[in-house]
């Protein structure tokens, strides 16, 4: 049986990560590569890097990076942040990502998910969607849930599955950050309709809230950030509590 | 010397940084005859289409030299694969080193294809009461995970030495002579790979 997965996710501006982690001895808190490498042997199962950079250079640096990181990982790393061409995804396969994720530029143009999961594979594709409830139904936003689309979340999720794209990951804006745990209804009406697998992404507060969106939420695969960079949740602890509710991880 | 088949279908960047990261750094990617008949190790990567990489390996007048070496061969992931005698994808005719057909996964209600992920490998079976240790399985464990990404899988045969599961058991790993072959990914496998790839360089 597939593991259910747990992954943290890096956010990386002009190569540095932005966000505070718990590593004390870290020789390098901001080194994104030496961090991702601590992840992954504490028994990470994939990491997603995430470029927040806003420059032509920041990208760039984030390109050196991510080859960095592939000579170091000896697990799967997904990147994103900002790919918008089929020429975006190219470079990165070639520094050596195993899976990219688009988001904005894929609402702003769906072709992309076909160009890029034609050219790569479908497994080279996630596609990463933000979404809100807006009147009862949720409803898709671009550029970090700022901007509103009149896309609607099961539809499109659907549509870009069908255009090639082979996971994905959705975040609720509306639990993002709260730590109140995952909409878990919807993440089990996704699964029911989908038939890719399906990160969960945003919320998460407390190893139960991943455990209940890994079983209620019949997600398969749990990412977060500041849980795991404020040291708060050990993933080594956290794989422990899953596998004595009897979720299958790898440990 | 390790020699790396330059075949166009290859992850060949995962490969070489995995073979870094175990310590080894005599290399070479080529498709020279001469090259693979005199490497110590030969490793065949393989990514995409199972009858394109086949067609590829065949263009390069390869398709009938591996199967004759005598050192050491490690197939992985399509590349595992083309070791087998046919695949269902394309409906390719392979190298027909291990005695078994690689086929698709069946569509089965709430499972997923691409298998993809980690999943446990299982080293012993006992329905069939064979031992299926391998040296280049040795120090792992039963149950240890490792990393797929796969539509197609090799069937289990009398070569298979490890099994795993997605709907129907599959050959995660193979084993004849010479020859050993991955279904898996150990360049992305962790420290179970990078086991599984000290293991083949001792040999």
């Amino acid at each position: 049986m597939v593991a259910k997965r747990i992954i943290p996710c890096l956010d990386v501006k002009d190569g540095r990560t932005v966000k505070g982690v718990h590593f004390v001895d870290l020789r390098d808190m901001g080194d994104a590569v030496e961090l991702g490498a601590r992840y992954a042997a504490e028994g990470a199962d994939e990491l997603v890097y995430l470029d927040i950079s806003a420059s032509a250079e920041g990208r760039k640096t984030f390109c050196d990076l991510v080859g960095r990181v592939a000579e170091k990982l000896n697990i799967p790393f997904t990147v994103g942040g900002g790919i918008s061409t089929l020429d975006d995804a190219a470079r990165l396969l070639d520094a050596g990502a195993d899976k990219i994720s688009v988001n904005t530029a894929a609402i702003k143009n769906p072709g992309l998910i076909d160009a890029i999961a034609g050219k790569y594979g479908s497994q080279f594709v996630v596609i990463a969607i933000d979404a809100r409830v807006v009147d009862g139904r949720w409803m898709c936003t671009t550029h970090g849930g700022r901007n509103a689309t009149d896309l609607e979340l099961f539809s499109w999720a659907r549509e870009a599955a069908d255009r090639g794209a082979g996971e994905l990951l959705f975040t609720s804006m509306d639990h993002d950050g709260t730590r109140d745990g995952y909409p878990c209804e919807t993440y089990a009406a996704l699964a029911e309709v989908l038939p890719i697998p399906i990160i969960a992404s945003g919320g998460a507060g407390c190893i139960q809230h991943i455990a209940d969106v890994l079983t209620k939420g019949r997600a398969d695969a749990a990412l977060a950030a500041s849980i795991f960079h404020s040291g708060e949740i050990p993933i080594p602890t956290l794989k422990q509590e899953l596998r004595k509710q009897n979720i299958p991880v790898r440990i | 010397m390790i020699a790396i088949v330059d075949y166009d279908a290859g992850n060949i960047r995962s490969v070489l940084n995995a073979l870094r990261r175990v310590g080894a750094s005599d290399y070479v990617l080529t498709a020279s005859r001469e090259m693979l008949r005199a490497a110590s190790h030969v490793i065949l990567p393989g990514v995409g289409d199972a009858s394109v990489a086949m067609q590829s390996l065949r263009d390069k007048g390869l398709a009938g030299f591996i199967p004759t070496l005598k050192q050491p061969v490690l197939g992985i992931c399509v590349g595992a694969q083309l070791m087998c005698e046919s695949s269902e994808e394309g409906g390719a005719r392979c190298m027909g080193i291990f005695p078994t057909k690689v086929r698709r996964f069946a569509p089965v209600p709430g499972l997923k294809i691409p298998h993809m992920g980690w999943n446990s490998l299982r080293l012993s079976s006992r329905a069939e009461s064979r031992d299926l240790s391998s040296p280049l399985l040795s120090g792992l464990a039963d149950g240890d995970y490792v990393y797929f990404v796969h539509s197609y899988y090799p069937e289990v045969c009398t070569q298979t030495i490890a099994t795993s599961n997605h709907g129907i058991d599959f050959s995660a790993a193979l084993a004849s002579d010479n020859f050993f072959a991955c279904q898996f990914h150990p360049e992305k496998s962790g420290a179970a790979g990078e086991q599984i790839l000290k293991n083949f360089l001792a040999l």
